[in-house]
C-alpha cells in the first residue's frame, strides 16, 4: 500500500500514454464480453425448453404441419397429463426486416402450459374472451411503441400473403425467464383457423406427469405414428430448442477465434506501452535498488503497474459494456433473447484483462529485476 | 573498532575473454565518524571500489567487513536489505526520480522500513530540516536547482540513517556557490551528526574538507 | 526539400520491437476485418452464384421465400406454354417446375440443419445455371433416388453413392453428387418431382423457373406474368431473386465485421499514437537537427505520418497474410431468411486483401496524426538544447 503513491506517479508520468492504453484494453474487453454473451445468450436459449414439456413434430422437419387429429389421441398417451398446440405464423409489421416470433396457439390449454406467459388477471381474461385479441410481450411492445388495446395489422409470410390481419393487443406479458423472450407475439389458433383453410397444428405439446417419462412417451408416440401420413418426431422441449440453436452453425468456434485475435491484439499493445515506459525509467530503477528496493520489489513494482493499467482498462470496458446493453435493451433484433453481459462473463472479463496485465508487464519486469545496478548507473553518469 | 574493513579486494571486470583488472589486493581501513575523500584520475576504479563498499556490485576477491557482516560473501538479495539498513548513497547527477515529489523522494529508503505513515512523515522532515529544504516538499526535481536537487539526494540519503554515507562525485555537476554549500553541509552531516562518510572526488577543494585524503591510481591505494 | 523515405526506414529499424508489435497489432484487426468479410462475400457469393440473369423465377404472389410459395400443375402448365419461354435443344421449352421443402437432419458434427430438398425435373440441369453431376450417374425416372450436392456429401450421414438415406418416412438411395458452380444448390437435395410430391405436400410446385427467350424483355415478361389474373405469381429475375435471399444475412455479418473491427481498431490506433509519441520523443534531437538545416516543419510531419503509415502499411500486409489460409475454408449456417441450410466457403478477394491494407494505413493515419504534428511543433531552440 505505501508504494501506491510509486506506482501511481509512475503511471502519470505520461498520462496520454497510460490513459491510450487503458482506453485500447477498455475497447477490447469491451469487445471481449460483448462477444462472449452472445455465446452464453444461445447457450442459454438452449435452456429455455424445460424438461417437463415435450414437442411432436413432423419427423420430416418443422416446416410441415400436423394433422389437427392427433390432438385426441396425444391426450391418451400414458405420462402425458395435457396436450396443447401452436402454429407458426410468420408474421410481419410493417417493415419484414423487424423479425419477431408470431404463434397461433390454442390459448386454454396452451397459457396453462406455459407459465413463464406472465400476464396480469384482467388482461388474461380480455385476451381469452376476443378471438382477435393478442398477447404480447412487453420487449414488442416497446419496440414498435405498442399500447395496450391497440388494434394493430400484421401481414403473413406463410398465409394469404398481402393480406392484413388486424389485431387487438388485449395483454402484455413479462416472461418469468428472460431467455423465453419478451418480444413474442401469441394470439388465438381459431382466428387462424377461421380466416385460412390451410391452418394447421405446427407443433404439439405435452406436459409430462412424469418427467424420468419423457424416452418412452417420445417412442410411444413415434411408433404410433411412424406408418402414417404425418411421422412424427417427438423430443423433449429442450432438445427441440437446442436443434434451432445448433442451426446457426459454429458460431462458438467463430467468437472464439475473434475473441483470441482481440486478446493477442491488445496484449501487444499493453505489452509495448510497457516496454517503452521501462525503457525510459532504467536509471531510475537502478537508484530504486542502490536505496535498498530489492530485485523481487522492483519486479513486483513493475507487474503492479501493467495490472493497474489492464484492471482498470477491464474494468471500464466491462462496466460500459453492461451499461450499454443494459440500458438500450439489445437483444439482436429478436435473435439473441434476454441478451445480457452476465456477472460471470464480467468476472472471466476481468480475469482476462488480470493475466493480459501479467503477460504484458512479464518482460518488463523481469528486466527490472535483472537489472545490474553499477553498470546501468555507469551508463547515464 | 573499526567501522569498515577491506582485505585483500580486487575487482576485474570480464568483457568476452578478456580479463579487465581495476584494481588488486587493496586494504582500507575506516573509523567511524571519519570523514574521508577517495581521489584519482578518472579511469583509475574509484567509483568502482565506493560502489564495493556500497554493496552495488560485488568484488572478485577479498572482504569488505561493515560492523561484523562480511558483505562481499552476500546475495544480491541480503545485499538490497543490507543497502537499505547501512548505506546513503550521493550521486553525482542526483538521480531523484522525476515523477514524485522533494519529499516523496526522501521517503523512498522508508518505505522499505516497517515505520508507520506519520513516522516517517517525522524522519522525512527532520532530514529536510538538515538540509534546510523544508519549504520546498511538494516540488519536483524540475521545480529546483541543482543545488536544491543534491539537497533533496542528501536529504534521502540520511533519512534512514544509515551507517556510512557514500557520496560519488556529489559537487560534480554544480557551479561554485552551491558546491560550497553542499560540501559545508556534508561537513555538518560529520561534524555535528557523526556521520561516517566516504566521497569520491576530483575536486582537491572538496577534498580537503575531510579528514583524510586517499588516492586510487593504477590499482594502488595510498594515503 | 522532403526528407528522404530512407530515414523512416531506418528509424523503424533501429526499433524493431515497438515497430513490429505495432504492426502485428495491426495486422491481427485487419485480419479480424478480411475474416469476417469474407465470410460475409463467401455467403453471399454462394447464393448470389445460385441465380442466373437470364432466368425468372415464380413464385406465388406475395411470397417471400421459396418454402412458402405454391404453384398449381396447371399454372406451371400454363408459364411452360408462354411464348417468352425459350425452347431446349429437344424443342422443348426449357422451364422447371421444382418441389421445394427443408428435411431435418443430423450432421456428423453436432446438431440438426435443415437441407433443402428440391424436387426436379430433368429440365432443371438445362434451365438452372452450372449444373453438373461429378459423381455417379442422374436419377431414374419412377425412383426414390435422389442426388447429393457437392457440400452436403460428408457433412450428413450416409453421402455416399449407393447409400441410403430416410427421410419422409422412406428410404432415398443415393446416386449422384452434383456440383453448381459453388452456388447454394450445392446444399441440396435433388430428388424427382413425382416422388417427391407425394411424400411432402402433394399435387403442388413451390417454384416454376424457365430460360428467358430474349433476357432484355425482362420487364415485359414480369408485366405479364403479374397482371395475368388466372396466374397469381410473382416473377424475379432468378439472379435478384437469391441475390435477395443473401441480404439479411450477409448484412449482419457486414455489421458485424465493421463493429468489431471497429472497436479493435480504436485499441491498435491508441497503441499506433503511443508509439509514434515514443519516436517523435525520442528524437527530438535529431528533428532539431533537421530543423536546422533548413527543413520545413511540414516535411517533418508528413515525414513521421509517413512513417507511421509504413507502420500500418506493414500491419496491413502482415494481416492479409494471415488471412489467406482462411480463403477456402467451408461453413455452414442457416440462412435465417429462407430457414435452410447454406454451406459455403470463405472468400479472400484480392479487392478484399487492399482494403485490409487500406484499413490498415486508416489506422495509421489516425494513430500518427497528433505525434506527427508534435514533431512539426517542435521549437527548434528546445530541442536544440536537449542535443
Amino acid at each position: 500500500m505505501k508504494y501506491l503513491k510509486l506506482i501511481r506517479a509512475n503511471l502519470f508520468r505520461s498520462k496520454r500514454r497510460t490513459i491510450l492504453t487503458v482506453a485500447s484494453v477498455a475497447a477490447a474487453l469491451f469487445l471481449f464480453v460483448t462477444l462472449r454473451s452472445v455465446l452464453t445468450t444461445l447457450d442459454d436459449a438452449k435452456e429455455v425448453g424445460s424438461e417437463t414439456r415435450m414437442v411432436t413434430r413432423s419427423s420430416i422437419s418443422i416446416v410441415f404441419p400436423l394433422p389437427e387429429a392427433y390432438y385426441q389421441w396425444l391426450q391418451t398417451v400414458p405420462g402425458v397429463s395435457s396436450v396443447t398446440w401452436s402454429s407458426w405464423f410468420g408474421g410481419v409489421y410493417r417493415d419484414p426486416k423487424d423479425f419477431f416470433a408470431t404463434l397461433a396457439v390454442d390459448a386454454e390449454t396452451y397459457l396453462p402450459m406455459y407459465p413463464e406467459i406472465d400476464t396480469p388477471v384482467e388482461q388474461r381474461e380480455a385476451f381469452m374472451a376476443e378471438r382477435t385479441a393478442a398477447i404480447v410481450g412487453s420487449g414488442l411492445m416497446e419496440r414498435f411503441g405498442w399500447s395496450l388495446n391497440q388494434t394493430i395489422n400484421l401481414r403473413s409470410t406463410i398465409y394469404s400473403p398481402g393480406e392484413e390481419w388486424p389485431f387487438t393487443i388485449r395483454a402484455v406479458y413479462e416472461p418469468t425467464n428472460p431467455s423465453f423472450g419478451d418480444e413474442n407475439f401469441f394470439f388465438h389458433y381459431e382466428y387462424l383457423y377461421e380466416k385460412s383453410q390451410f391452418a394447421q397444428p405446427g407443433w404439439y405439446i405435452m406436459l409430462l406427469s412424469d418427467p424420468t417419462a419423457a424416452a418412452s412417451v417420445a417412442e410411444t408416440i413415434d411408433e404410433h405414428y411412424k406408418n402414417s401420413r404425418a411421422a412424427t418426431r417427438t423430443e423433449t422441449e429442450r432438445a427441440f430448442q437446442t436443434g434451432f440453436v445448433t442451426m446457426y452453425g459454429n458460431v462458438g468456434f467463430l467468437l472464439n477465434a475473434i475473441g483470441m485475435a482481440v486478446f493477442f491484439a491488445i496484449l501487444f499493445v499493453a505489452a509495448n506501452t510497457m516496454m517503452m515506459s521501462a525503457r525510459e525509467r532504467v536509471n531510475e530503477q537502478a537508484v530504486l535498488k542502490t536505496l535498498g528496493f530489492s530485485d523481487g520489489l522492483l519486479f513486483a513494482l513493475v507487474m503492479t503497474e501493467a495490472a493497474v493499467i489492464t484492471i482498470v482498462g477491464g474494468l471500464l470496458g466491462v462496466g460500459s459494456a453492461k451499461l450499454l446493453f443494459g440500458l438500450t435493451g439489445f437483444q439482436g433484433a429478436g435473435f439473441l433473447p434476454g441478451f445480457e453481459i452476465k456477472w460471470s462473463t464480467s468476472i472471466v472479463g476481468l480475469a482476462i484483462a488480470v493475466l493480459l496485465g501479467v503477460i504484458s508487464g512479464f518482460v518488463p519486469a523481469w528486466q527490472a529485476l535483472r537489472l545490474p545496478i553499477s553498470q546501468t548507473l555507469r551508463r547515464v553518469a | 573498532m573499526a567501522l569498515l574493513e577491506v582485505r585483500n579486494l580486487s575487482k576485474v571486470y570480464f568483457r568476452d575473454s578478456q580479463q579487465i583488472p581495476v584494481f588488486e589486493d587493496i586494504d582500507l581501513s575506516i573509523e567511524s565518524g571519519e570523514f574521508l575523500a577517495l581521489m584519482g584520475p578518472s579511469g583509475s576504479g574509484k567509483t568502482t571500489l565506493l560502489n564495493l563498499i556500497a554493496g552495488l556490485d560485488t568484488p572478485t576477491t577479498g572482504e569488505i567487513v561493515v560492523g561484523d557482516e562480511n558483505i562481499a560473501a552476500m546475495s544480491r538479495r541480503q545485499l538490497a536489505a543490507w543497502r537499505s539498513r547501512h548505506v546513503g548513497f550521493i550521486f553525482q547527477l542526483y538521480n531523484l526520480l522525476p515523477v514524485l515529489t522533494a519529499y516523496q523522494n526522501v521517503e523512498l529508503p522508508l518505505l522499505l522500513t516497517s515505520l508507520s505513515k506519520r513516522e516517517r512523515r517525522d524522519h522525512v522532515m527532520t532530514a529536510m530540516g538538515v538540509v534546510g529544504l523544508t519549504d520546498r516538499t511538494d516540488h519536483f526535481p524540475r521545480q529546483l536547482s541543482g543545488g536544491q536537487e543534491q539537497r533533496v539526494g542528501i536529504a534521502r540519503a540520511i533519512v534512514s540513517d544509515p551507517t556510512l554515507i557514500l557520496a560519488d562525485e556529489p559537487t560534480g555537476d554544480l557551479d561554485a556557490k552551491s558546491a560550497e554549500e553542499i560540501l559545508t553541509l556534508l561537513q555538518r552531516l560529520n561534524e555535528e551528526y557523526q556521520k561516517t562518510i566516504v566521497m569520491v572526488t576530483h575536486d582537491q577543494r572538496a577534498a580537503d574538507r575531510g579528514h583524510a585524503v586517499m588516492h586510487l591510481d593504477k590499482g594502488v591505494l595510498t594515503r | 526539400m522532403k526528407i528522404p523515405v530512407i530515414y523512416n526506414l531506418r528509424s523503424l529499424r533501429q526499433r524493431p520491437v515497438s515497430t513490429l508489435t505495432t504492426a502485428v497489432g495491426m495486422g491481427l484487426v485487419v485480419l479480424v476485418f478480411i475474416a469476417m468479410m469474407a465470410l460475409s462475400r463467401g455467403f453471399r457469393a454462394a447464393l448470389v452464384d445460385t441465380g442466373s440473369t437470364e432466368n425468372v423465377i415464380v413464385l406465388r404472389k406475395g411470397s417471400d421465400s421459396e418454402l412458402t410459395s405454391g404453384i398449381g400443375r396447371n399454372t406451371a402448365q400454363t408459364i411452360a406454354a408462354m411464348p417468352f419461354v425459350a425452347d431446349g435443344a429437344d424443342g422443348r421449352p426449357m422451364v422447371s417446375p421444382e418441389v421445394y421443402v427443408l428435411i431435418s437432419l443430423e450432421r456428423l458434427t453436432e446438431g440438426e440443419a435443415l437441407v433443402v430438398g428440391r424436387g426436379i425435373n430433368p429440365e432443371a440441369f438445362d434451365v438452372r445455371k452450372n449444373l453438373e453431376i461429378v459423381e455417379g450417374r442422374m436419377i431414374n425416372p419412377g425412383s426414390p433416388e435422389i442426388l447429393i450436392g457437392k457440400s452436403i456429401v460428408g457433412r450428413f450421414e450416409n453421402t455416399g453413392i449407393g447409400d441410403k438415406i430416410n427421410f419422409a418416412s422412406r428410404d432415398w438411395t443415393v446416386v449422384g453428387h452434383f456440383a453448381a458452380g459453388g452456388s447454394s444448390f450445392e446444399s441440396e437435395i435433388w430428388g424427382e418431382n413425382e416422388q417427391f410430391m407425394p411424400a411432402f405436400r402433394g399435387e403442388v410446385f413451390q417454384t416454376v423457373t424457365f430460360r428467358m427467350d430474349d433476357p432484355s424483355a425482362f420487364e415485359s415478361i414480369k408485366e405479364s406474368l403479374e397482371s395475368d389474373p388466372r396466374l397469381q405469381v410473382d416473377a424475379l429475375r432468378e439472379y435478384d431473386f437469391y441475390a435477395g435471399q443473401s441480404v439479411m444475412l450477409s448484412q449482419i455479418l457486414n455489421f458485424a465485421a465493421v463493429f468489431i473491427a471497429g472497436i479493435m481498431a480504436i485499441g491498435a490506433i491508441f497503441g499506433a499514437i503511443n508509439t509514434m509519441y515514443a519516436a517523435v520523443g525520442a528524437r527530438a534531437p535529431e528533428i532539431a537537427v533537421l530543423l536546422t538545416l533548413g527543413f520545413r516543419p511540414l516535411s517533418v510531419m508528413s515525414s513521421f505520418l509517413l512513417e507511421a503509415t509504413m507502420i500500418a502499411v506493414l500491419g496491413g500486409l502482415l494481416g492479409g497474410l494471415f488471412s489467406l489460409p482462411i480463403n477456402g475454408i467451408v461453413t455452414s449456417t442457416t440462412n435465417w431468411q429462407s430457414f435452410s441450410e447454406v454451406a459455403f466457403a470463405f472468400r479472400v478477394t484480392p479487392d478484399l486483401l487492399l482494403r485490409g491494407v487500406i484499413f490498415a494505413v486508416v489506422m495509421g493515419l489516425i494513430g500518427g496524426f497528433f505525434p506527427a504534428r508534435r514533431a512539426a511543433k517542435q521549437p527548434v531552440v528546445q530541442a536544440v538544447r536537449q542535443v
